[in-house]
This record gives structure tokens, sequence and C-alpha cells, in this order.
């Protein structure tokens, strides 16, 4: 049984008397320790499926479960990462992860906590930051401060919502790096389910690629493995084959017509070194 | 450097042109005094502003600070009771819908009507102003804390969501924070509210302070004290407002 199990779910929301039908028919399996990014272009409903994910709404219709555990509302060991960073502006950078650690640990001393906290911002390279406020910060850094309060918890699984999507090309590359080594440091990998429009990104920080099949109603693409050693570079995998290969999949899955799409829905990718759909057509 | 000497003579020309027409007004009107002899007559009250002469022959500063006493009580216990009041209304739909229409209702109400309720309410002066400030001045703070409470950002609630706070830290962490800018701008309208109420129950009620002294020279025939005192609610009434102001703006900056 797989950590994360979806099946079947539909989403739709009623908007002035119309009904939007985002999501449809959406299955999913995520297993513990596994990085898996579902990507897709703007307002294709990744949102909505994290946040159903997240606890944060209920399906319509299908079911959700966590450790084997129906979800019903936030997952009690989740942590989440949010594109605006979701920082309380009235809290220093330390007092927004004690916040989380708080909640997290309500048996510990208060001295484990702040401990607790100031090492996730270590971690992160905000040692010297600690008393600064989110409006003292930069985007990367509040970022960063974001992070931190998602892993000072220690989350068995964790959630990204497009987390370096208002950054910068370059602070970008740095986080994204960052949040690679810090999955790479800890002997248990957290198991992570990331939605993001960044191709490059995805394949940089992900075991899987889940593509968002545009609708509406969205639906989910056959998954992608990456089966590229890590720790993976953006320099490397520019000229890596394997990499090109899984780009060119998920960006012709993404832009498929829908005939073009029912060729690659009936070739599987596989986690064979080639992408037989596409390799050919490369070549 | 130039426009700082334009900007402090600017309100200069202003009082000087404000005071030229209050010494033509006065010389039409035959019972209203000049400034020059308000001036005249008032001067003992400013010059000596702490003395204490008699009941309600007292320095200006004396009597501001008695009306300022009642409206600091009325003040308080009006947005102790509003604060609360605001965050339910905030927090639930359900009574907003409640009690909406009754707000609406009790919000235009004059002080001068409040008042002779609080007599019979409290049999005693005293009690029945402090009573109308309260009633009169809480709703500011009652509608704007409850619109801070639902300005606060979607954002903040999934904070407090996936972070799993428990009701308690929520509340203090999240809602209390975010609503205090709005709560301040609430106390800021009430302050001034109350301090419009105080001159009125002050009068009705001949209790000393600037309003009981405004009201009882008005009786004795002593114009320019009237003059006197409403200069005096003035400034004391655009004191406050700096004073909350400058507050709210601290909190603002956070």
């Amino acid at each position: 049984m797989a950590f994360i199990e979806v099946r079947g779910v539909q989403k739709s929301f009623a908007t002035n008397g119309a009904t939007r039908h985002v999501l449809r028919d959406v299955s999913l399996d995520v297993e513990q320790g596994e990085f898996v990014s579902i990507v897709g272009a703007m307002g294709s409903g990744k949102s909505t499926l994290l946040s159903l994910l997240a606890g944060l709404t209920m399906p319509d219709r299908g079911t959700i479960a966590i450790d084997g555990e129906p979800l019903r509302g936030v997952h009690r060991h989740a942590a989440f990462v949010f594109q605006n960073y979701s920082l309380l502006p009235w809290f220093t950078a330390l007092e927004n992860v004690r916040l989380a650690v708080d909640a997290a640990f309500p048996d510990s001393t208060r001295e484990q906590q702040v401990a607790r906290a100031r090492d996730a911002l270590g971690k992160v390279g905000l040692a010297n930051a600690v008393n600064r406020r989110p409006r003292q910060l930069s985007g990367g850094m509040r970022q960063r401060v974001a992070i931190a309060r998602a892993v000072a918890t220690e989350p068995r699984v964790l959630f990204l919502d497009d987390p370096f999507g208002a950054l910068d090309a370059l602070t970008r590359e740095t986080l994204q790096q960052e949040l690679a080594g810090l999955g790479s440091q800890t002997n248990q990998r957290v198991t992570t389910v990331m939605i993001t429009n960044n191709v490059e990104e995805a394949i940089l920080l992900s075991d899987r690629i889940v593509p968002i099949l545009p609708g509406p109603p969205a639906t989910l693409g056959v998954s992608i493995p990456v089966d590229l050693p890590r720790p993976r570079t953006v320099a490397q995998l520019a000229h890596d084959e394997l990499a090109t290969y899984v780009r060119a999949h998920v960006v012709a899955t993404l832009t498929a017509s829908p005939g073009r799409l029912r060729k690659l829905a009936t070739e599987p990718a596989t986690a064979s070194r080639v992408l037989p759909a596409v390799a050919k057509e490369m070549r | 450097m130039t426009k700082r000497i334009v900007n402090l003579l600017l309100p200069l020309c202003g009082i000087a042109l404000a005071l030229a027409v209050w010494s033509i007004a006065s010389r039409m009107v035959s019972d209203l005094p000049s400034p020059a002899r308000t001036w005249e007559e008032s001067k003992l009250y400013i010059l000596e502003p702490l003395t204490k002469r008699g009941e309600t022959d007292q320095g200006i500063l004396l009597l501001a600070y008695y009306s300022l006493m009642r409206v600091a009580q009325g003040f308080l216990l009006g947005i102790a009771i509003a604060t609360p009041v605001g965050f339910l209304l905030g927090v639930s739909s359900t009574l907003t819908r409640m009690f909406d229409p009754i707000m609406q209702v009790l919000r235009p109400i004059s002080p001068l009507a409040w008042l002779p309720l609080g007599l019979v309410l409290f049999q005693k002066s005293e009690p029945a102003a402090l009573f109308a400030i309260a009633v009169c001045s809480m709703w500011p703070t009652v509608i704007n804390t409850m619109l801070g409470v639902r300005a606060i950002p979607q954002d903040y609630w999934n904070v407090a969501r996936v972070l799993r706070l428990s009701k308690m830290t929520t509340f203090t962490k999240i809602i209390v924070p975010a609503t205090l800018p709005y709560m301040f701008t609430g106390y800021r309208l009430s302050l001034g509210i109350a301090w419009l109420v105080i001159v009125a129950s002050e009068m009705l009620t001949g209790t000393p302070g600037v309003g009981g002294f405004l009201w009882q020279e008005y009786n004795s025939l002593v114009y320019a004290h009237i003059l006197l005192a409403i200069i005096t609610i003035g400034v004391v009434g655009f004191a406050l407002d700096r004073l909350m102001g400058l507050a709210e703006a601290k909190l603002r900056a956070v």
C-alpha cells in the first residue's frame, strides 16, 4: 500500500450558480520517501489538487488516504510551503518557525523549542537573520524561512505549492539546490509532493513527474520516472541525455493535442533508460 | 528650508484669517466678545491653569482634566465591551446576521437621548455620563474590529490550519495581531465620539468639567468663557486624535 493513495477524486466549485469542474478521475500513488512533482500549466487545477491532498478542502467524490488512514482535515505529520511564503509579518523569522515548532512539539521545553527553531533556520543559512521580520528579508530569504518552518516540525510528508514560483531565476536556482541538498542530508527522506509549472525544477528535484492534463476538468497523465543519480545540478541536467528525454516527454504531454495524448498514454513511460514514444521521435 | 517656513506660515495665516472673521463678527453681534476681549477675560484661566478657586471656577487644565478622566473611564468601559463583541461578530456570520439590525438602529442614537436613560438606570449623574459615553463610543470599535477580523487574508487562516494551531493560539498569535491596526482605527474614532459625548453630558448634568463650565458661564452671561471652553474642547480633541493617530501609525509600521 502506497503512503499517499488518491483514488478517483473529483472536485468542482460552484461560482454564481455555474458549476466549474476542476478535477476529474484523479488517482495517484506516492510511495514512502518518494519525491513526486505534479507539473502543469497555470490554472490547470494543480493548486486544487494540492489543497485536497493537504486536507484544506474535501473532494466531491473519491478518497484520499495518507499512511493507510483516510484523510480528514490536515494530516498531523504534514508540513507545507506556499508560493507566497505565508509568513506572519508581525513575527520575526524565529517566531514564525517557533509557531510551528511549539504546535508540533507541545511537550518540549521552551529551550528545546527555541533550539529546534534556530537549528532549522541555521540549516537554510539564516542563522544570522533569526530576529528579522519578513519585511526585512528578501523573497528568497522569506521562502527559506518558510522551508525552515516546514522542516522544523520533522514532517512525514511535505507539500510544496510552487515554492519557488515567486522568486527571480537566480534565487530560484539557489533555493532549488538547497532544497535538494536538504533532502539528501537526512538519512530518511521525507515523502514530498510538489506542484510546479517549471519542468526543469521538477527534473532537478523529483523521483517521478506526474503531468496534469489540461481540462477542464483536468486529470493526471501517466507518470514519468526521473531515474537520474543524485545529487543533481542544473548544469549537469542541461546536457544529460535522459534528462533531455524526460523534459521532452513532459512538455509533449503537457502541450499535446487530444489524439497525440492518447498515443502517449498507450505507450506508458517506463523506468527503463529511455521513454520510447518520445525517444523515437527525437531521432 | 523655505518649504518648511511655508509649511509653518500657512497654518498661521489660516489662524489669523479666522481671528479676523471672528473680530468682524463680534462687531456686528453685540453679545459676541471679540478675540481680544475673550483673551482679556480668559487669561486668568489660561495663565493659572491648575488653580482651584471654587467648584466650577477653576483653571482650564483642571477642568479639562476632570472631563478627560470621565472620558477615559467611559471610553475604556466602551472598548472593553466593544472589542470582544467585534471579535465575535467578525468570526461568526451567524452572530452578525443576528445582531446587525440592532446595531444599525442603536448606532445613530444621540448621546443626549442615552443620558436620561442612564439617569433612570443609575440614579446618579456620574455613572449616567459614563453609560452614555460607553454606549455611544463603542460602535466604531465594534465595527472596525469586526471588519479587521474579516479582512484577515486566507493565507493566514491557512497557516493556522496547516500548523494545526489550537483555537487559543490562532486567536492570540494570528487573529489579534492581524486585527490590531483595524482595532486602533476603531479606538481612535471611539475616543473622538467619547469626547463629543462628554461635553453634552456635562452640560446636561452640570458636573464640573469643560462642558459643565461652558454651560454655567452661559447661564452667568460670561460669554467670553463660552469661547474659551469651545477652543479648549477643540484643542483637547485634536490632541487626543493625534495621540491615537501616533499609536495607530506605530502599529501599522510593523
